[in-house]
């Protein structure tokens, strides 16, 4: 098993106190696989991407165990996680825009994670770069590699950043909103170049999104997450098809159908994510589901198995679904 | 990076020009006939409008301001009312106590300056920031020409390591030096506490940019994050203050210069204006002028090599 | 005492330290106004150069004057100098802001760049030219420095009232057919008024800076009235005898200086905990 993260905690200090953005979390991600996690923005995915690279912000508090090929990554030493970070793990960004430093050149900073970590010099290292950028599908990728990031488009930007992710050919690769910030037409592109290179290099992908589309087009397995806890996971046919959880339930309804008569209501999620203060006792998802029971507040929601590793974490489980 | 340099020429130019023409207008509303200071209060009003003829200050304003332009140009700066001497050689001696002065001054801020504002950026919020943080405020608040007269008493009166003022001249490098050492501390510590905290301010916001935690990610180490990623978009802010600031510090060795008795700019300057030496004091504050302008026209140009969006938006 | 150190306002330590020292400035201008332990101008010859006793706290400068006594009242000119120098700073600053902003176009720029161009020349330099050219004393400082100040108060002026004026609510006020006067007093002025009051504590600081180097220099404040930076220059004349007398001058004018700078930067975390932020 190429990643296996158990209760996985990560606590963030705030001026009124420490705040669980992370609820002892488990999953685990196997070489070549294809990992998605979902979720509303303060869901808690982000961090746990972050807390997978040691680069949660300052004053995190990350407890738990992250094994990635077989070695403890949490309360490694700096100076070892640096020569993981860009080498065996890599990480892609949202933005575009502002990912990439405006004062070096985007050959430059394709090239820095070979120079740091394979110990090539300046120009053989940049020789590399313009490979990569046309592994990426860049056109005029020597063009690319002289410019500065001002000077490239968006999707542009993130086929840099992809190739600057894969120079060293790392095992895993964490993708947070890689195409959040693109065109549409730009985002099927870039997936697609993602599953290309998954499927040529045996990378394992951690897909992190809110967006539901593309996490059925692209991953594997998916986890379904809410106020920093695993609501959902398991094959992503099956959990998105029929869903043991009332949160993924909501989800999925919640998008916008093609074909639904003019005029029809959005379905919306009532009530809003938990405040940043609020730590519940029971489900944090209790109140906002249309099946919460008096349970739901007091005790917190037991895993329930469904076979084909499809957990769903409810008090209800069985009865989701039934009466759609 | 042409057409940006083409355009910043220009601009430099420009501004010189009217900067002349604003000191000329400013010299000429400034009550106090040249001639008349010349020949004293006793002179005979013949002898004065004789000495305004022969000195051409009895033309128009444009002519002279137009013979004031073409004789810098070619570096006649015309003579002294006081010293009756030619006024280029006699600015050029002083610069040459002065120039050096300042770029001690302004090398020495920059360096603690730097590197405090680096220091203070990373330890953001701990004992290390209040500490830099405290020190620059009391650089700030100290004024420079006590802080020179503390420096006097303290190497030179009491420990008698540099001497306590003066100037001996370039023939002895080691000696002349030695006598712009406590001046060029004096200036520099209040100039190194304002860049102290530019510097601060810019790195941190540079700390907070995305791109810090792609290199993060990619395997740079923190302080190399810092000093190769942070730091340089941080310096175009800093060179812009500091230009910025440099007219403050030629204001400052006005002073800093009094109090050390060196034979520099400044000194002139204030000898020259109460000695109602205009040519001297027109020329003098036109050569600050300059060197102001030109200071930030540099900045401009370093702003311009290291970012590389600047030279784009000329276009 | 208990109460002073619970006082514990969002600005925090700058705050209530810079209010401490300003609060401690003012105090001694206004005590001084009333009484000192000797006459300020009262020469001594006897007794010049005393170090300090129970009878002179200070010691006695080169002449025999109290020295407590000349600090207290050197605190006048420097509160004095201050609140003119600002008060023209404002007064001027803050039309001419206003003016650029509602005005745009040329006049805006015009207005901008001849403000750029009072900062490229060093302010004590003009200082220096005015008090020379139209006689040393104080109101000339006091005109040498405000000048001074109102560029700087006119640049933050137009550039806040402008981020102010392209909010919805100047918008509405301008559809609803409110004329600019209307509109910079309801609205711009307490908006831009907590910029506007932590440049103004900053200005004051570096009035009292710019006016000791004038008077140091013998331009400014001239006898009988007393000055902290003529006090550094009689210092300095009298440096190997007595060292002693350069201190608390100096002290004096620093304290004052760190108490206004701290005062600012105190109340811009306080009025603006945002900027904090980023600062």
């Amino acid at each position: 098993m190429l990643l296996e993260v158990a209760e996985l905690a990560v606590d963030l200090m705030t001026p009124g106190g420490s705040r669980r953005v992370v609820d002892r979390t488990s999953f685990s991600l196997d070489e070549g696989e294809s990992l998605g996690v979902v979720g509303e923005s303060g869901s808690g995915k982000t961090m746990t991407a972050l807390a997978l690279m040691g680069l949660t912000p300052e004053g995190a508090r990350v407890s738990g165990s992250i094994r990635f090929e077989g070695r403890e990554l949490i309360g490694l030493s700096e100076e070892a996680m640096q020569q993981l970070r860009g080498d065996r793990i890599a990480m892609i960004f949202q933005e575009p825009m502002t990912a990439l430093n405006p004062l070096h050149k985007v050959g430059a900073q394709v090239a820095e994670p070979l120079v740091l970590h394979r110990g090539l010099t300046e120009r053989d290292a940049r020789g590399r770069a313009v490979d990569l950028l046309e592994r990426v599908r860049l056109t005029e990728p020597e063009r690319a590699a002289r410019s500065y990031p001002f000077a490239l488009s968006g999707g542009e930007r993130q086929r840099a950043m992809i190739a600057m992710a894969i120079g060293c050919s790392p095992r895993l690769i964490i993708a947070d909103e890689p195409t959040t910030a693109l065109d549409v037409t730009v985002q099927a592109r870039i997936l697609t170049l993602i599953d290309g290179l998954r499927s040529e290099s045996k990378m394992a992908i951690l897909l992190v999104s809110h967006d539901l589309a593309v996490i059925a087009g692209h991953c594997d397995r998916v986890i379904v997450m809410y106020a920093g806890v695993i609501m959902e996971s398991g094959p992503v046919e099956v959990v998105l098809h029929q869903p043991r959880n009332p949160y993924t339930l909501a989800l999925l309804e919640a998008r916008p159908r093609p074909g639904a008569p003019r005029g029809a209501r959005l379905k919306t999620i009532p009530g809003a994510p938990p405040a940043a203060q609020e730590h519940s006792v029971g489900c944090p998802f209790a109140g906002r589901c249309a099946l919460t029971v008096d349970r739901c507040w007091t005790t917190p929601p037991p895993e329930v198995g469904f076979g084909a590793n499809h957990v769903s974490r409810c008090h209800r489980a069985g009865e989701v679904g039934f009466g759609r | 990076m042409l057409l940006y340099l083409g355009q910043r020429v220009a601009l430099f130019v420009a501004t010189l020009l009217f900067a002349s023409l604003v000191v000329f207008a400013v010299m000429q509303i400034l009550p106090g006939d040249a001639a008349q200071t010349m020949l004293g209060p006793t002179a005979t009003p013949e002898a004065v409008a004789a000495l305004s003829h022969k000195l051409g200050l009895d033309l128009p304003a444009p002519i002279r301001y137009a013979h004031w332009i073409w004789g810098a140009l070619h570096g006649d700066l015309g003579l002294s009312y006081a010293y009756g001497s030619p006024i280029g050689p006699l600015i050029a001696s002083s610069l040459a106590v002065s120039a050096p002065l300042a770029l001690m001054a302004m090398a020495l801020a920059a360096i603690i300056g730097l590197v405090a504002g680096v220091y203070a950026a990373d330890r953001r919020g701990r004992a290390g920031d209040a500490m830099v943080m405290g020190f620059s405020q009391i650089g700030i608040a100290v004024p420079n020409f006590w802080l020179a007269i503390l420096l006097v008493l303290v190497f030179a009166v009491t420990l008698r390591l540099v001497p306590a003022g003066g100037f001996p001249g370039w023939h002895d490098p080691a000696r002349a030096i030695a006598a712009l050492i406590l001046p060029a501390i004096a200036l520099g510590v209040v100039q190194a506490a304002i860049v102290t905290r530019v510097t601060r301010s810019a790195v941190i916001e540079a700390l907070n940019e995305d791109f810090m935690r792609t290199a993060r990610a990619k395997g740079v180490s923190r302080r190399a994050a810092l000093w190769r990623h942070a730091l340089p978009n941080a310096l175009t802010p800093i060179l812009t203050i500091m230009g910025l600031q440099f007219a403050n510090l030629i204001a400052g060795a006005i002073v800093v210069e009094n109090v050390f008795v060196l034979p520099g700019l400044g000194r002139l300057l204030l000898q020259s204006i109460s000695n109602r030496d205009t040519l001297v004091v027109e020329n003098g504050v036109m050569l600050l002028a300059v060197i102001v302008i030109g200071l930030n026209f540099v900045v401009d140009v370093a702003c311009a090599a290291i970012d590389p969006r600047l030279r784009a938006s000329a276009a | 005492m208990t109460l002073l150190v619970r006082f514990r306002p969002r600005g925090g330590l700058s705050l209530w330290l810079g209010a401490v020292l300003v609060a401690a400035l003012i105090a001694a201008a206004a005590v001084s106004l009333v009484w000192t332990p000797y006459p300020p101008t009262a020469i001594d010859i006897p007794h010049r150069l005393a170090a300090p006793s129970a009878a002179h706290w200070f010691g006695t400068d080169n002449l025999g004057r109290d020295v407590a006594s000349e600090i207290l009242a050197g605190s006048r000119i420097s509160i004095l100098v201050g609140v003119v120098a600002v008060g023209i700073g404002l007064g001027f600053g803050i039309v001419l802001g206003l003016i650029a902003a509602f005005s745009k176009g040329l006049v805006e720029d015009g207005i901008m760049k001849l403000s750029d161009f009072v900062f490229a020349f060093p302010a004590l330099l003009s200082a220096i030219m005015l008090t020379s050219t139209f006689g040393p004393g104080v109101v000339n400082a006091i005109v040498a420095i405000g000048v001074y100040n109102v560029p700087i108060i006119a640049k933050l002026t137009r550039a806040t009232a402008n981020g102010v004026l392209s909010r919805e609510y100047a918008l509405a006020a301008r559809a609803a057919g409110r004329g600019p006067i209307a509109i910079a007093v309801d609205h711009v002025l307490p908006n831009i008024a907590p910029a506007l009051i932590v440049q103004a504590t900053i200005q004051f600081a570096i009035a009292i800076l710019a006016e000791a180097a004038l008077s140091y220099l013998g331009l400014g404040a001239q006898p009988p009235q007393t000055s902290w930076g003529k006090l550094l220059a009689d210092a300095q004349n009298v440096l190997y005898n007595a060292p002693r007398l350069a201190l608390y001058p100096g002290v004096a004018i620093a304290l004052s200086v760190l108490g206004l700078n701290l005062l600012g930067d105190g109340l811009r975390d306080a009025l603006d905990p945002k900027l904090k932020a980023r600062s």
